[in-house]
């Protein structure tokens, strides 16, 4: 056993939702540790761990990630969202709103990662100039699963953005 | 666990020089999607990290031949997304999107994707036996799960596939891939950067250690890159490893016949397949599904697989892959079924 005193701890700077924040870490801690963990951030969720399901998705400079593959360490340039930073103020952001018009959810255990993931998805589809049909939806959605299955509605409310609904 | 430590490199000089210093526990890290995924599995235990990420290797520039020069930092959607590949080397812009997921695409590279490990159950899981994980424990695949694994090029140590996507399309197009080691520069041709398992199978790919990617660089290859495909069959539609896949292109004549072709397969080997023999029966013959289909029966790659107990079935499903998607791509319908 490595006694905890002896594991290298690093000081770093995080940008997460407008505001720095500096924290000391063991350099192995994933982005997704350090925002439950280190800054009581807990929207992002952890599901698999390993890339495969999507609940622990952030925005980096607006891009949508796996924060439970990220090292916080290798981030610290970033500007980091997360679901407590999307809504401005009272106003919730579109993609929210469609997601609570829509009944996109049932537990809700996935839904932060869904809408971080849509919002970062819907601008890659604007830079790219491609129109979003439910199956194109459907398809770059891809990496965010749902145990509750409530694809339909998800699919529809972000389907409602994309439309300008 | 043992402690970690981690640095960013400026430059490639400083990020061998690091890699170097802190000998065999260090490693480059680029995206992590993958070595920060082993990490947490115990596969990987390193002691020092050089983040790689920020290297002057994020750039795609158009080449004198008219190819391609591409950052090996540059993430796979943004070489998925850029407008000069998706117009054309479709097959490689389709291959990337086929892999992962948005996500992980905007963390991963293409250093890192090349040099992604196996996804062999066993060797992810430390508490099986793995050759390539752990040289001389025995390959437990042999005999159990091999579903999913090699039917082409596997020694008696090791059947495991490798799994990336894009590295069939740079295949296929005949990518080379640029890297920096003791000796200065080097161009490795794909497919010759991943190497067969042989008697070695912890040894991927023949790069030395410490040895960087900092670019790949694609030939121009005018209507037949325009002209080229990518199809993966896997078990779910989306968002799982290959089964088997192919990467395609072919180039028509006015007079019906193949010009030119170009063919890969993934999920059959430790490497990147390139089905040459297939290719050289096929460039002259007419484009007609007949000549597809005696290509792909004759061959002599596929005729010599050497399938596991349980995945004899990926010899008929390459073939029928071949076949179907050089017929689409030769009549230009190869669009509508994805
Ligand atoms: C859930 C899941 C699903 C996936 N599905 C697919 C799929 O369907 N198809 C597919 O192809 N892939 C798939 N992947 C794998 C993914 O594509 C790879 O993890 C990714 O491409 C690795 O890139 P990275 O930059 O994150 O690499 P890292 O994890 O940072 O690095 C990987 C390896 O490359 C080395 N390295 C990185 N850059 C360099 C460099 N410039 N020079 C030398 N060495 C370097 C590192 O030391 C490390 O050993 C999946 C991954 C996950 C987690
Ligand atoms: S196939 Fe290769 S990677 Fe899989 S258990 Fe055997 S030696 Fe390990
Ligand atoms: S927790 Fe990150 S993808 Fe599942
Ligand atoms: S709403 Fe329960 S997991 Fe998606």
């Amino acid at each position: 056993m490595t006694d905890v005193s002896e594991i290298p701890r690093t000081d770093l700077v995080l940008h997460v939702n407008g505001a720095g924040h500096r924290i000391r870490v063991d350099p192995r801690t994933t982005l997704l540790d350090v925002l439950r963990e280190h800054l009581g951030l807990t929207g992002a969720k952890k599901g698999c761990d390993h890339g495969q399901c999507g609940a622990c998705t952030v925005l980096l400079d607006g891009r949508r990630v796996n924060s439970c593959l990220a090292l916080a360490v290798a981030h610290q340039d970033a500007e980091i969202l997360t679901i407590e930073g999307l809504a401005d103020g009272e106003r919730l952001h579109p993609v929210q709103e469609a997601f609570l018009e829509r009944d996109a959810y049932q537990c809700g255990y996935c839904t932060p990662g869904q809408i971080c993931s849509a919002v970062g998805m819907l601008a890659e589809a604007r830079a790219e100039g491609t129109e979003l049909d439910a199956d194109e939806i459907r398809e770059r959605m891809s990496g965010n699963l749902c145990r509750c299955g409530a694809y339909v509605n998800i699919v529809d409310a972000i389907g409602d953005v994309a439309a300008g609904g | 666990m043992r402690p970690l430590t981690y640095e960013r490199a400026g430059d490639a000089g400083a990020a061998r020089a690091a890699l170097a210093q802190h000998g065999r526990g260090a490693r480059y890290l680029a995206g992590g999607t993958n070595l920060v995924d082993l990490m947490k599995l115990g596969v990987e235990a390193p002691t020092h990290l050089v983040d790689v990420r920020h290297l002057p290797y994020d750039r795609i520039d158009d080449t004198e031949d008219g190819g391609l020069r591409i950052g090996a930092t540059v993430t796979n959607n943004a070489l998925a997304a850029d407008a000069r590949v998706r117009e054309s080397y479709p097959v490689l812009s389709q291959a990337l999107l086929a892999g992962a997921s948005g996500q992980l695409r905007n963390l991963a590279t293409v250093g890192g994707n090349l040099l992604q490990r196996t996804r062999c159950a066993y060797f992810q899981d430390v508490t099986k036996p793995c050759n390539k994980r752990d040289p001389g424990t025995g390959c437990p695949a042999r005999e159990g799960d091999h579903r999913n694994l090699a039917i082409l090029g596997h020694s008696e140590a090791c059947v495991a596939t490798h799994p990336s996507d894009m590295a069939v399309a740079l295949v296929a197009l005949g990518a080379t891939v640029h890297v920096l080691g003791d000796t200065g520069e080097r161009e490795i041709a794909m497919p010759g950067l991943h190497r067969l398992p042989g008697d070695e199978p912890q040894r991927d790919t023949v790069l030395a250690p410490g040895e960087l990617i900092t670019a790949v660089q694609l030939p121009g290859l005018g209507r037949l890159g325009v002209r080229s495909h990518y199809r993966k069959v896997r078990d779910r539609a989306s968002y799982a490893f290959a089964v088997v896949s192919i990467a395609a292109a072919v180039d028509v004549a006015a007079d019906g016949t193949i010009a030119d072709c170009r063919i890969a397969f993934g999920g059959l080997a430790h490497v990147p397949w390139r089905a040459e023999a297939a290719e050289a029966r096929l460039r002259g013959a007419p484009a007609t599904e007949a000549s597809f289909a005696a290509a792909a029966a004759a061959d002599a790659e596929l005729a010599a697989a050497r399938p596991l107990r349980d995945n004899g079935f990926k010899v008929p499903l390459a073939r029928n892959l071949l076949v179907r998607t050089l017929v689409e791509l030769s009549e230009g319908t190869e669009g509508a079924a994805r």
